[in-house]
């Protein structure tokens, strides 16, 4: 490598380290402010006092926990519904070739472009009739057929080969012990990026659940901090950032663990 | 005999889905549609057919062209430019260089946090005089500037942030499209004595152009479906300045309770959506093609 090459390389490098500095600058100092007097947090005093008040502070003006367990809930409900109900119409479409499915197939690719987020006043109207507005069952209920799930597992199903289920339907398998003892172990890595990507996606939902939801006890955590920042309250920047923190930290700590398998799991969804 | 059995079967295994496909999309579209197509019901008197009406006012409402000409803008505004920023990303972390493992968290750490939590952190940065970008630009001797306050700098604004939440997240499908690249292209490239610039430009860029048609496509899907950081940062304001279509159908709907406007409006984001999404596929049937 001639010396010009190592100049212009570790230019390069300088520069991604730059680049990186900016995309993390913003979330570091909402965490430096959360531990630091708005005061001192406002005028950048760096040595200024390590405080927890802000959290203490935070946490009492709303209730995060139960926010938390709102947003645990939904995404415990709204994840192993996609999963089953995916995992039987994929199954459908691609061994028992049922009158109608090329049809059906279509119908289901509607949800790809025509998606719940659009279709909050309607499907708004269709929850108050069955009674299900400020319910987590209603929260999630929209989303529980996911379009973009049953693609994902059909796409898998179609690469395993048809003599592992002949198989298996020599040694006695039924059809159901077929699907449960020869599809969904092969398509584990399916599940697992579907998964990360659902459970990111509906932990950072904002908008139908604050439609739908007018209480704490369905109020899940974006709308807590929504409602939290809301500037008629007077906004104190470091308790702000507190709220923001105790708000994120779930989910973030989860992908700092797991980065490798959350970016991995994006990937993948996305190439189909 | 066989045949119907399986039959049965199939259809009993695709029924839950069916339901809910049926219920919470098809259902919608379809009265999302009819109620467009009629006034809203009131106390006095009972909603009637008004045809195409409703769409005509909407043609003739000015607040409805700002939004989608704001909506124009912020897609405009920021899809060219997180595309590029996602490309020079990927590139980065594509090569064994220290610390990799770290930079490819830090651009894609924005990815994994809520709208509302990055508004939250973001409204500070553009409060007028005590915000950082204020302070930072008093050191040089500038003027403070009530960013989300004032027409002219408040949708820039929001295209900044923008950008910043989203670049790393499109830069997960150049880092998955530059790795089905064989690496002997590179090795050969190099042996022909050819600049890294020319081997960008001669071969990942043009093998990267399904890529980027994939991602341009869900990135201006996606700008029409995020709306969330409004609520935080401007509810829309000032005069509309930031207001994007589906806020706007959210006000409509929810705070002016105007159910047949607000069905027209979303009939018409859903037709934008839809053919968007179906030139998509058009596009990947066919494929791109590169000499």
């Amino acid at each position: 490598m001639t010396s010009k090459n190592k100049f212009t390389s570790s230019l390069e490098l300088m520069g991604a380290y730059i680049l990186a500095a900016f995309w993390v600058l913003p979330l570091l100092y909402a965490f430096w402010a959360a531990f630091h007097y708005s005061n001192d947090a406002i005028h950048f005093n760096i040595f200024s006092p390590l405080t927890l008040d802000n959290f203490r502070e935070a946490w009492s003006q709303a209730p995060f926990l139960r926010y938390g367990l709102n947003t645990f809930l939904l995404v415990s409900f709204i994840l192993p519904g996609q999963l089953l109900i995916s995992t039987l119409a994929a199954y459908a479409f691609v061994r028992f070739k049922f009158s109608g499915a090329n049809v059906a197939f279509a119908l289901v690719l509607v949800q790809l472009m025509i998606t719940p987020e659009i279709l909050i006043v309607q499907n708004y109207v269709t929850l108050s009739k069955l009674g299900l507005v400020d319910t987590i069952t209603g929260m999630g209920l929209p989303y529980v057929a996911s379009a973009f799930c049953i693609f994902l597992l059909r796409q898998t199903f179609k690469s395993i080969p048809k003599e592992l289920e002949d198989a298996a339907e020599l040694e006695g398998c039924s059809t159901m012990g077929i699907l449960w003892k020869v599809y969904v172990p092969l398509a584990t890595p399916t599940f697992i990026a579907f998964s990360l990507v659902s459970v990111s996606h509906h932990w950072n939902n904002f908008l139908w659940p604050l439609i739908i939801s007018n209480s704490v006890e369905t109020r899940p955590l974006t709308v807590g901090l929504g409602i939290f920042g809301s500037p008629e309250t007077g906004v104190d920047w470091s308790i702000m950032s507190a709220a923001t923190l105790i708000s994120v930290a779930p989910l973030l700590i989860a992908f700092l663990i797991f980065q490798k398998q959350f970016v991995q799991s994006f990937m993948q969804a996305g190439i189909k | 005999m066989k045949d119907s059995v399986r039959n049965f079967q199939g259809w009993l295994l695709f029924a839950p889905a069916a339901i809910l496909l049926l219920a919470f999309t098809h259902y919608p579209t379809i009265t999302t549609f009819l109620n467009s197509l009629y006034t809203n019901k009131s106390v006095i008197r009972p909603r009637r057919f008004s045809g195409i009406e409703g769409y005509e006012s909407m043609l003739s409402d000015p607040i409805f062209w700002k939004v989608f000409a704001n909506n124009m803008w912020l897609a405009l505004g920021t899809i060219p430019t997180s595309i590029g920023l996602a490309i020079i990303m990927a590139l980065i972390v594509n090569k064994a260089i220290p610390g990799r493992g770290l930079l490819r968290m830090a651009y894609f750490t924005p990815t994994m946090l809520p709208m509302i939590a990055v508004a939250n952190i973001w409204l500070f940065f553009y409060a007028p005089e005590i915000g950082l970008i204020d302070q930072a630009a008093s050191i040089f001797g500038f003027e403070s500037t009530n960013w989300l306050g004032s027409p002219s700098t408040v949708l820039p604004s929001i295209m900044v942030m923008t950008v910043w939440k989203e670049a790393g997240f499109f830069m997960v499908f150049y880092l998955a499209g530059l790795q089905t690249i064989s690496p002997e292209l590179e090795e050969a490239s190099k042996l022909e004595g050819s600049s890294r610039w020319n081997y960008f430009w001669r071969v990942q860029y043009p093998l990267l152009l399904p890529t980027t048609l994939f991602v341009l496509i869900n990135a201006f899907l996606n700008s029409f479906k995020l709306v969330d950081h409004l609520f935080v940062l401007t509810k829309g304001g000032p005069d509309n300045a930031s207001n994007l279509i589906l806020y706007y159908i959210y006000e409509t709907a929810f705070a002016f309770l105007d159910i047949s406007y607000a069905s027209a409006l979303t009939i018409f984001l859903l037709v934008l959506l839809a053919l968007t999404a179906l030139a998509q596929f058009l596009f990947i049937e066919k494929r791109v093609h590169y000499r």
